[in-house]
């Protein structure tokens, strides 16, 4: 199945330039697995959104539909045919 | 003096370049280059052409190593993490301390000390970086507890001539040596005091700030810590207090000059619980002979109201001679002494909070 991730400006560059990723996911995806193939074909962008450790960054949301995955199941959200994430950082700090 | 000197200014909103090509008397700035990042430790690599590399932790997007062979102009980061934790460690980069070239005669080799504490090797110039595991492993590890700013090494001290010898410090846990290349580490803390904890001279867990040396007297190393100044004729092997003559023996910076291995500064604070320079009053130590004595250095100082504070890695000296000296306050100013420290200029002002500074003819 077919799994969009939309990207604010400031991460484009780390995906070679585009706002959206699209990737063939398994019928069975969550955003873990959506992150893992992240790692392999765009690793500068994966690195920006979690920690080598696997763990999200703090200050960067992921929105699927209107839910952000922490409110769902985080990295074991499940995702749907044609699911859109959207990736928003925090707007915080001075 | 025609060279050219390059100074790089790191901040807690990115980095900053000056540079004097009139014997340090004009300065040009440029930035900020890596907007949003703090950048805690910046290189000047001169050992083949000058490298920059800088440390920049993002507070949304994590923390990378940005290097520049063309002072400045353009950046690169490696596509994958340049410093990361293996997964068998379980553990994450916060961010990089310490940014350190090798030895002159191992010109691939950097290394990084980091948050969590941890030391990070590179052998092709400071792109991608291994973990060193012996310092990893080391059954203190979980001693080791953070201090105000966090549980780092900040101090990195490759010996000039031995690939087998090194120094790292962090807070807290103090300084570890190696002689067996990064294999086994030795706490290395006799004479230090640790007046914080129950056993005032403990083996290990004192809060080091800064440790430097001159590579040509590699045996010696002086120490701020977290009140007090020390000083080691025996490679690390036991340390001495040289904080007589001194206003305070807190502070975090020291930093050795790069000719005359018995010159160094520093910049006192009054105490722990009172991070502002005595009186208010900017005022940068010098000693020439090795700590036995100090003298206070205010020509073209702020002299009254200054409650700004200098961090352990915004003092430093260029390698030209006679050697130019540079701090950089946590209020964004950077001063400049052309003269060893006995006159002083801002240089640049208005600046985020500087975290870090580094100089070299280029």
């Amino acid at each position: 199945m077919r799994v969009t991730i939309l990207l604010p400006q400031v991460l484009r560059a780390s995906a070679g330039g585009t706002a959206r990723v699209e990737l063939e996911m398994a019928a069975d995806a969550t955003l873990g697995g959506v992150l893992d193939e992240l790692g392999v074909r765009h690793p500068a962008l994966e690195r920006r959104l979690r920690d080598e450790s696997r763990a999200l960054r703090r200050y960067v949301n992921f929105y699927i539909g209107e839910q952000e995955c922490r409110g769902l199941a985080g990295t074991a959200t499940r995702l749907d045919e044609g699911a859109e994430i959207r990736v928003i950082p925090s707007v915080a700090g001075g | 003096m025609a060279t050219t000197v390059l100074l790089v200014i790191g901040t807690r909103k990115g980095l900053w370049l000056a540079t004097s090509r009139d014997g340090r008397d004009t300065w040009e700035v440029t930035g900020p280059h890596l907007p949003m990042t703090d950048v805690y430790a910046v290189a000047i690599d001169t050992r083949r052409h000058p490298r920059i590399l800088a440390a920049a932790t993002s507070e949304h997007f994590g923390p990378s190593v940005f290097t520049s062979d063309d002072l400045g102009a353009r950046w690169q980061e490696p596509e994958h993490a340049p410093v990361a934790f293996p997964p068998d460690t379980e553990a994450a980069l916060t961010r990089v301390w310490q940014i350190e070239p090798g030895p002159a005669d191992e010109p691939d080799v950097v290394y990084a000390g980091t948050e969590p504490s941890a030391l990070f090797r590179s052998e092709d110039g400071g792109r991608r970086y291994e973990l060193v595991r012996g310092l990893w492993d080391h059954p203190h590890r979980k001693e080791w507890f953070p201090g105000g700013g966090g549980q780092a090494v900040h101090t990195v001290l490759a010996h000039p001539h031995d690939p087998q010898r090194m120094l790292v410090a962090m807070s807290t846990g103090g300084v570890y040596r190696t002689e067996d290349a990064g294999r086994s580490w030795q706490p290395s803390n006799r004479g230090i005091r640790a007046y914080f904890l129950p056993d005032e001279y403990p083996e290990f867990g004192q809060c080091v700030h800064k440790v430097a040396r001159n590579p040509a007297v590699p045996e010696r190393f002086f120490l701020q810590h977290h009140h007090g100044v020390y000083r080691s004729d025996d490679g690390g092997g036991s340390w001495r207090s040289i904080a007589e003559g001194l206003p305070a023996d807190f502070g975090f910076p020291v930093a050795v000059h790069p000719h005359r291995p018995e010159v160094v500064y520093g910049f006192p604070l009054v105490a722990d619980a009172r991070r502002f320079p005595p009186e208010g009053r900017c005022r940068v130590y010098r000693s020439e002979d090795a700590g036995d004595s100090w003298s206070a250095l205010s020509d073209g100082l702020p002299v009254e109201g200054f409650w700004s504070a200098v961090m352990r890695d915004a003092l430093c000296l260029d390698d030209a001679d006679p050697a130019g000296v540079y701090f950089g306050s946590r209020s964004g100013e950077v001063y400049a002494s052309a003269d060893e420290g006995d006159s002083w200029r801002r240089i640049v002002e208005h600046l985020p909070d500087v975290l870090s500074v580094r100089a070299a003819t280029v």
